[in-house]
């Protein structure tokens, strides 16, 4: 007998008297839904807000936020950038990113988490190799909470789909709370209704 | 195999007061960050009961659902794999690391390769395995086990991984600035990822509704590890399973709450379908859970998440240190867990706990963590289970509180005796419950001696 039918045959051998499944509620009565909560929320997980430019030139305002930033990489044609994701063959060129820019497809207020595939970055690597992430969000496009999220028909249709809430940190020396664990050392997310 | 004895180890880790203060200290801060979560939600009951009936029902039918998720990772084009125990899993990913001639691999953080021990396996066949959480890694270069299933290396202080950084990635030994510390493994780190050939993760949950494997991490190691390389591999204990997507919800709403205090973790990062032109392997470990499902009192602990509540409120754990438990599961779900693997080598894990029941109260899953240590209890002793000395002073103890006379008698001598005796005779070898203990005020008089008296006096007796 294989491992597979070995386990299998020992499971439903020893699995106890079958419990019932419960149905879960949204629990989410009366929820906010607005970019402010999604703002409170983002910002307590490290995230920052940038309020959209003015004038709609979003090159001129990531450039002013990243003066140092050599490489701009953008998944999103709402942002040139200097390095087209297009021509990008292996993930790990990405490396030389200093700001990768992407929309996400949607928040979520309860945490601030944003929603972002393959769909959205076209290269995953783009949200994990580079230095700085600077993420669109529909306001419009904010869902109230957790169990909201995960009715949303992309879980079954991308291949990998990611909550990022903030940059990536850790917090395994003594505690202390560092901002760039192994990936992103700051994320920035602009409102911005999609075009 | 030796028996642990975590009273004999756990003493070494308190005679470090500075690290026993941090360790207690910064494991209290989490489970007040969790109360505090716990507080915001009003929901919060209702979801540790959904969260404890979903894995019910699925363990319950933990086969169709293994079956579902296989094949709907098939479908999704993952090759699947079973292993009964540890050392098939090991072959398993040696194999798949073969056939693709990779000799590198970057790994997440998972408690189930620890439990099968692969990483000294495959070293030992010439795979570079590096481990890219900075807690696993600080423990990996230390060559020590993770102490916390959260928190690999909260038990040591800034000092020790400068230390161990010096002495193995180069940075200055003097140099114990938590930032400088954490940015040297982060440059350490990045040039395994962009070179690695394989990629590998374990798993918070697996949804037999679609194949996805779902981790949730902070640092986004896991994420690169999967980003990155041609070839990637996911090891999932079979009781990571839950039904449907929509299940996700209630437990990524409590896992980071409970484990961290923070309402999510930075990531939560979903595996469907391999990457364009790349290859996905996910291996279904038993290891002795199949068993586990069919013991009456102890299935439960099957549900586990492994959000680490239960060990940060716990104050034995928080005053002994995981290493102490000798096991990769420590604290209260170890000491339920590790009995399972091997009774003997575990056996005075079940007598590490105060049974105060605070496990029990936190845990989001609703595992009745203390009444299976009790449970255990029964089981070690009915199997004469218990170090000689345990054993001799219980049976004594039997035989006194099985006969009113002794007892009274022991009574009145120990009332004596606690305030008369000096410290070395009460805290003596013999006494295996006086170490690390202090026994409380004797009252001046017992009750059944006040009963007698007052009795008496008020004419009522007779």
């Amino acid at each position: 007998m294989s491992s597979r039918d070995e386990i299998l045959a020992r499971v439903r051998q020893n699995q106890p008297e079958p419990r019932p499944l419960p149905p879960v509620p949204m629990f989410d009565a009366g929820l906010s839904t607005s970019i402010n909560t999604f703002k409170t929320n983002l910002i307590r997980m490290g995230g920052k807000f940038v309020a959209p430019p003015a004038d709609g030139n979003l090159d001129a305002l990531i450039e002013k936020l990243f003066p140092d930033a050599r490489v701009i990489c953008s998944a999103t044609p709402e942002v040139k950038g200097n390095l087209s994701i297009d021509k990008i063959g292996n993930p790990q060129e990405l490396n030389e990113v200093d700001v990768g820019v992407v929309r996400a497809l949607f928040g979520v207020a309860e945490t601030g988490s944003l929603w972002l595939s393959e769909a959205q970055y076209k290269v995953n690597a783009l949200g994990f190799l580079s230095q700085h992430l600077v993420a669109l969000l529909d306001p419009e496009a904010i869902v109230a909470n957790m169990h909201r999220a995960y009715q949303h028909h992309g879980f079954f249709e991308a291949k990998y789909a990611v909550f990022m809430t903030g940059p990536s940190a850790t917090a395994d020396i003594e505690g202390v709370l560092i901002h760039g664990a192994q990936g992103i050392r700051t994320m920035t997310v602009i409102p911005m209704s999609t075009q | 195999m030796k028996r642990i004895d975590h009273a004999e180890a756990s003493s070494k880790f308190i005679k470090a007061k500075d690290h026993l203060d941090f360790h207690d200290q910064r494991l209290w801060d989490l489970r007040k960050k969790r109360d505090r979560e716990s507080e915001s939600l009003p929901e919060w009951q209702e979801l540790r009961s959904l969260a404890s009936a979903i894995k019910e029902h699925t363990l319950t039918h933990l086969a169709d659902f293994l079956e579902e998720f296989e094949r709907n990772a098939q479908a999704n084009g993952v090759k699947v794999h079973w292993a009964k125990d540890a050392s098939e899993h090991n072959q398993i990913v040696l194999q798949i690391l073969e056939s693709r001639r990779a000799r590198t691999l970057v790994k997440a953080k998972s408690m189930l390769t620890d439990e099968c021990e692969m990483r000294p396996f495959l070293a030992n066949r010439g795979i570079e395995v590096i481990e890219t959480d900075l807690g696993e890694r600080i423990q990996q270069l230390d060559n020590e086990p993770a102490s916390h299933i959260v928190l690999p290396a909260v038990h040591k202080l800034r000092t020790d991984v400068a230390r161990v950084f010096a002495a193995t990635i180069g940075t200055d030994a003097k140099n114990s600035d938590v930032h400088y510390l954490a940015e040297s493994q982060r440059q350490h780190t990045r040039p395994h990822f962009l070179k690695a050939d394989a990629g590998m993760i374990g798993a918070n949950f697996a949804v037999a509704e679609t194949g996805t494997v779902v981790v949730c991490t902070n640092e986004g190691n896991a994420d690169l590890s999967m980003a990155l390389p041609k070839l990637q591999i996911a090891s999932i204990g079979i009781e990571k399973l839950i039904p449907r997507i929509e299940h996700l919800g209630v437990y990524i709403r409590m896992l980071s709450r409970n484990a961290l205090g923070s309402p999510i973790t930075q990531l939560t990062s979903h595996f469907r379908v391999p990457r364009e032109g790349t290859e996905m392997h996910i291996v279904l470990v038993d290891n002795g859970r199949s068993e586990r499902l069919g013991m009456a009192d102890f299935w439960y602990s099957l549900k586990c998440i492994r959000c680490g509540a239960c060990m940060n409120t716990c104050p034995v754990y928080r005053r002994s240190g995981g290493l102490s438990y000798g096991a990769t599961y420590s604290g209260p779900i170890g000491v339920i867990i590790d009995p399972t693997f091997n009774l003997r080598k575990y056996s005075a894990l079940p007598f590490a706990s105060t049974l105060n029941g605070s496990c029990t109260s936190v845990c989001p899953v609703r595992i009745n963590i203390h009444e299976q240590i009790y449970k255990w209890r029964q089981i070690i002793a009915e199997r004469h289970q218990l170090p000689f000395v345990k054993q001799e002073a219980m049976q004594i103890a039997g035989k006194v509180l099985s006969s009113p006379k002794l007892y009274r008698a022991a009574v009145d001598a120990i009332g004596a005796s606690v305030e008369h005796l000096p410290r070395f005779m009460l805290y003596n070898p013999l006494n295996a419950w006086g170490r690390q203990r202090d026994v409380p005020q004797a009252p001046a008089s017992t009750f059944r001696r006040w009963y007698i008296e007052h009795r008496t006096k008020n004419g009522e007796r007779k």
